[in-house]
């Protein structure tokens, strides 16, 4: 809402604050103040002129005039390019050495063979309007040698103001006009308070649509002089407004909204047909707005139609064939209430936000039709000289509430007394019809269809009170536990991934089908109804896609090593719907296990991308991963794409898999565009983190101060025995008294047979009570042996 | 009388060990001799053994004789060491000085600072008693919209700002805020409610430097009796101070949320120029920076979660984390957070 300052001050004439001021005290009120914009700072040196001559230049290929301009005591030629004007007529003169908007310093030049000393200014150069055809030509008795900026009052601030969608009186200047008399405590003249004439004999018109229209007002207006003008002073303040001057009818209309917050509606008598009914579209009903388009219309759009059929959307657009013309000098002047709802989804349905729609989304004073009226037919029979006809009032709007206030209430909420006093004048300020003692009998004023109940109006107390005289106290909560275990573990989860030189990333969730098929595909994912970008409008079920790409991200910027990791949620399989329950309280369990029921499972993982690196640094942080969190996550050999078919291994938890990790399939590496080796792993953290905390604390080792005893086994296996099984058997052949076990060389050669290998292994011995004897240890160690033996065949390597 | 105790015998022990002591030029030389000359099969040890086969008149006087020179030996070793290891420590221990600034080039890790921050405004709230509750990113309506009061017909529910997701018509939509999860709190828990609720939301926009489709943000909400705005102001001011430092402050404006009322706009003191506005291009001179949004929690959202608006009150607020961190950090482009580029994270290393 663009509020310029000359107009506010006009409805609280006794404001005399900068406009700066103005914008804080309104900031201070809850308006959001975005913008002060400033005209006509930047214009100096115009002064009113007489165009004394004109010479047409007619050798050049555009016109040009060579004239001569008086400014009083003396006069000044100049060349111009436009042709709007004659001898004789008052003009707008920019003298050598003034500035017009946007720092243009006019000076003497010679131009098309003249001297050209000075401009004649068109209504755009001044910061008028947009644009402009031609010069700005001034009425014949203006005097001359005056400055423009004074004359013209080309000096104004206008107040740009985001309105919130529940103050729809804010899209008035008399809605921002009551904020600022309440804020500086000055009187509001109040434009809406005139006598309108009482209905009656009016043009027909009926109201089938009762829920979508309560108040219909219509006035008749005839005589009215086409060719009358809008006055300077009118243009000024729609163009300061944002709105474009068009023709006396429509300007006076929108002056009317723009002040009033009425959205207002001329058609042209002379083109209705008969009797106006506002009712709902009918199937296959169309209409040509005014804008050319022809709608389909929707059984819920609400309209205006006459015997010829729809001729308006009501509160939105008007329709052609009854549009005011050039030549059109009876009006049927339409000042109603629409429904918030029907409005805003016909201008939603129709794609057509309006300057009128915008207003009845957010609600207008449903009293005002009648005042807004009459202020309009006033304006045309003074400016157009027109002569008001009948009135016509259908009017079923419902009376205001009645809202009950204790008068401790606002004091209560804000955590300070307010006086009863103040509680009544607050509530006064903003238009409230205040009675009773305690609890307060407040009605609200018409305007205000957001004050609904206590808390709206208690926030009206505290807002004009200032929230900045609420005091600062911290609540003490009752004694917490702290994190959950879950969550603390989660934490755990991220440290150790960032512990073993992984850096984590955030990257958003979309992700492609394409993307998904070269890692394999075949995992069901919900798909976004409106993606941002239709190559990415799946949730990914795994954190592999985004992880790739930032890899390739990384790797096109030049950094060779890259090792990222990511935490967060996939998104598996696809929702269902489910009916919404009520909001009038809360839902019963079942209504809430089918609400979340219809969501997707979105499980945390936990993954990771290398470039640079190995398969094993993959698998080896999964595994790290898990021990951060008190879990043994073994590794298997496994074959899944996207995974290098011999470099995969699925971790294990208690034989359940709930990771994958290695090196990636080199058709998904070319198919991705990845570095070749690159390596990745990805775990349900969900699972990992359920396990961790289901397991509570874990028990402590004995550990013993007796000394160890070393002894180092070398054992030939078939290649393809996984070095894990081997270990396993000699865990548990060598049993209580082995205390750590290191593989540290594996060897293949002729010395050790084809498809062979020998694995070397340290053990460390220790007893909890004792001195391991020399017996002792050799025991251990060919149990081990032996056991490794009858589980995959290993011989002790001679 | 053994050989080895004849006062030559020892004499001859004597020189040759305190000539290897002296021809040893370093200390692993020193402790080879010291085997040689002190050890168990050293002749002076041996002569110490035959002194038990000596008659009883005979040992006093050859124990002493191997008492001077094993005296002798023992003083010259030490000497000799104290010789060496002076040495060492001004010459080798020279030599072996090393450029400490030349390190070895171990791959370090990093952690998001959104993962970071995250936590530190969890831990502010978690060390005043509050709980930390989390929920789903694919959200049903009713929570994200419904419950929170947003009617029908709210432009928020707008495809431009909602991202839906399949079925069409579920009702299933990306949670554009952390607000429905204060719903699930209040449907969890019976009053008094503190929670505060970390985590990524998204909106339908485009990715540019100030906007992401996917970002971070926090929300607290308190539900209990006797609640009231002046406790919104002190946990909002504690948080200011808790994330920025002693002595900054919070302001609140009047505004409009569907959940809250009354609500606020919520101001940060600017923490370049601590609010005075001099100069600053951080605040435009303001003294104030947009944090976030807050207010009373409206008694038609505390019905739809079951709570009696008549017998408790609450408040809530929220911000984003992606602005925390960008005024916290200095980062101009919100890119950044979510491009993943590791040198952006290595920057910000491991604690926020």
């Amino acid at each position: 809402m663009r509020v310029p300052v000359s107009w506010l001050r006009a409805l609280v004439p006794a404001l005399t604050a900068s406009a700066d001021d103005i914008a804080a005290a309104l900031v201070r009120a809850g308006l959001e103040v975005e913008q002060v914009h400033r005209y006509g700072h930047d214009v100096s040196g115009v002064v009113t002129g007489e165009v004394l001559d004109v010479e047409e230049l007619t050798e050049f290929k555009k016109p040009i005039r060579y004239c001569h301009v008086s400014v009083g005591e003396r006069s000044h030629e100049v060349v111009c390019g436009a042709t709007n004007f004659k001898p004789g007529d008052r003009i707008a003169f920019a003298l050598p050495g003034a500035v017009l908007p946007g720092d243009f310093r006019i000076a003497t030049r010679q131009t098309y063979g003249h001297t050209s000393d000075g401009m004649i200014c068109s209504g755009a150069e001044l910061g008028l309007s947009e644009e402009s055809d031609g010069i700005l030509v001034l009425p014949p008795d203006t005097p001359l040698g005056v400055d423009v900026v004074e004359l013209l009052a080309l000096r104004d601030e206008v107040l740009d103001i985001a309105v919130t969608p529940d103050r729809g009186y804010q899209l008035s200047i008399r809605g921002v006009a009551r904020e600022a008399a309440t804020a500086f405590g000055l009187p509001l003249e109040d434009p809406a308070l005139v006598d309108a004439p009482a209905p009656g004999d009016g043009h027909p018109v009926r109201v089938e649509a009762e829920d979508g229209c309560d108040r219909y007002v219509a006035r008749v207006i005839t005589g009215l002089d086409p060719a009358a003008e809008s006055p300077a002073w009118l243009q000024r303040r729609l163009v300061l407004a944002g709105m474009r001057p068009i023709s006396l009818a429509v300007d006076v209309t929108n002056h009317v909204m723009v002040e009033l917050g009425q959205p207002l509606h001329a058609f042209d008598l002379d083109a209705l047909q008969g009797e106006v009914v506002v009712r709902r579209a009918r199937e296959g009903e169309r209409l040509t707005t005014l804008d050319g388009q022809d709608r389909k219309l929707d059984e819920a759009d609400l309209l205006i139609t006459d015997g010829s059929g729809p001729i308006a959307l009501a509160g939105v657009m008007g329709g052609g064939p009854t549009e005011v013309t050039a030549t059109t000098t009876s009006i049927l002047l339409e000042s109603a209430h629409f429904a918030p709802l029907s409005i805003a989804r016909t201008a939603r349905r129709h794609k057509l936000p309006s300057e009128a729609s915008r207003r009845y989304e957010r609600g207008v004073d449903p009293a005002l039709a009648p005042a807004a009226a009459e202020v309009a037919v006033r304006m045309l029979v003074e400016l157009g000289g027109a002569t008001a006809g009948p009135v016509t009032d259908v009017d079923s709007t419902p009376t205001p509430p009645v809202l009950s206030l204790p008068l401790d209430a606002p004091g209560r909420l804000a955590g300070r007394d307010y006086s009863p006093q103040v509680v009544r004048q607050r509530l006064q300020d903003v238009g409230c019809t205040v009675t009773g003692d305690d609890p307060l009998e407040v009605v609200p004023p018409t305007w205000r269809p957001d004050l609904t109940g206590k808390a709206e109006l208690i926030e009206e107390v505290l807002r004009l009170e200032g929230y900045d005289t609420i005091p600062v106290v911290l609540p003490s909560a009752p004694p917490g536990r702290g994190l959950t275990a879950e969550q603390r573990l989660r934490r755990t989860a991220s440290r150790a991934l960032a512990a073993q030189g992984l850096v984590e990333v955030v990257t958003a969730p979309f992700v492609g089908a394409q993307a998904l098929e070269a890692l394999g595909g075949g995992m069901e994912c919900p798909e976004v109804l409106n993606p941002l970008s239709a190559e990415e409008a799946l949730l990914r079920p795994s954190l592999l896609p985004g992880l790739l790409s930032v890899l390739v991200r990384n790797t096109g910027r030049g950094l060779g090593d890259v090792a990222v990791y990511e935490t967060g949620h996939v998104f598996v399989g696809t929702g269902s719907s489910a009916p919404a329950p009520g909001v009038q309280g809360k839902p019963t369990p079942e209504e809430l296990a089918a609400l979340n029921a219809a969501l997707p499972a979105q499980p945390r993982h936990a993954g990771l991308a290398l470039s640079g690196s190995s398969w094993d640094i993959a698998v080896s942080a999964l595994v790290e991963l898990g021990r951060a969190l008190g879990l043994v996550l073994q590794p298997r050999a496994s074959d899944v794409f996207p995974y290098h078919p011999g470099r995969c291994a699925e971790l294990l938890l208690d034989g359940r898999r709930v990771g994958l990790a290695g090196e990636l399939h080199p058709r998904a590496i070319g198919a991705l565009g990845l570095p070749a080796r690159t390596c990745a792993a990805e775990a349900d953290l969900d699972v990992l983190v359920a396990a961790a905390a289901a397991q509570g604390p874990l028990e402590a080792p004995h550990v013993s101060h007796f000394p160890p005893a070393s002894v180092d086994v070398a054992l030939v296996v078939d290649a393809a025995t996984p070095a894990s099984e081997v270990e396993a058997a000699l865990r548990d052949g060598a049993g209580e008294l082995l205390e750590a076990l290191r593989l540290f060389d594996v060897f293949t050669g002729p010395q050790v047979g084809e498809g062979k290998r020998s694995l070397a292994y340290a053990l460390r011995l220790r007893a909890p009570d004792r001195t391991l004897t020399d017996v002792e240890v050799l025991g251990a160690r060919d149990a081990a042996v032996a056991e490794a033996g009858r589980r995959v065949g290993a011989v002790l390597r001679s | 009388m053994s050989d080895l105790l004849t006062a030559q015998a020892l004499d001859a022990a004597r020189d040759a060990a305190l000539a290897a002591f002296a021809a040893a030029s370093d200390l692993d030389q020193l402790a080879a001799a010291r085997t040689a000359h002190v050890g168990d099969r050293s002749a002076v040890a041996q002569a110490r053994k035959a002194l038990g086969g000596l008659a009883k008149e005979d040992r006093a006087d050859a124990g002493k004789r191997v008492n001077v020179v094993a005296q002798a030996v023992a003083a010259a070793l030490d000497s000799r060491k104290a010789e060496l290891e002076a040495e060492r420590d001004a010459r080798v221990l020279v030599e072996e000085a090393v450029d400490v600034t030349v390190l070895p080039a171990r791959p370090p890790g990093a952690r998001h600072p959104l993962t970071t921050i995250s936590e530190r405004v969890a831990d502010v709230f978690v060390a005043m008693g509050w709980e930390l509750a989390e929920g789903p990113e694919v959200e049903h309506e009713w929570f994200n919209f419904d419950a929170l009061n947003f009617g029908g017909d709210h432009p928020a529910r707008e495809m431009q700002d909602t991202l839906f997701v399949a079925p069409a018509g579920s009702g299933l939509v990306m949670r554009t805020h952390t607000s429905p999860v204060q719903v699930r709190s209040m449907l969890d828990r019976e009053p008094p409610i503190y929670v505060i609720c970390p985590g990524r939301v998204y909106r339908a926009d485009a990715l540019d430097a100030t906007h992401s489709p996917v970002f971070g943000q926090v929300e607290g909400l308190v539900v209990d009796e006797g609640i009231t705005m002046a406790h919104l102001r002190g946990t909002l001011d504690h948080l200011a101070t808790a994330m920025f430092g002693e002595g900054m402050r919070t302001r609140i404006r009047p505004n409009y949320f569907p959940f809250t009322e009354p609500s606020a706009e919520l101001d940060l003191q600017c923490f370049s120029c601590r609010g005075s506005g001099e100069a600053c291009r951080v605040c435009s001179s303001e003294g104030w920076i947009e944090w976030g949004g807050c207010g009373m929690v409206n008694p038609a959202v505390l019905r739809a979660c079951g709570i009696d608006p008549e017998r408790y009150s609450g408040f809530a607020f929220g911000m984003g984390l992606d602005r925390t961190l960008m005024f916290r950090h200095g980062i101009t482009d919100i890119r950044d957070l979510y491009e993943g580029d590791q040198r952006f994270t290595l920057a910000l290393g491991q604690e926020a």
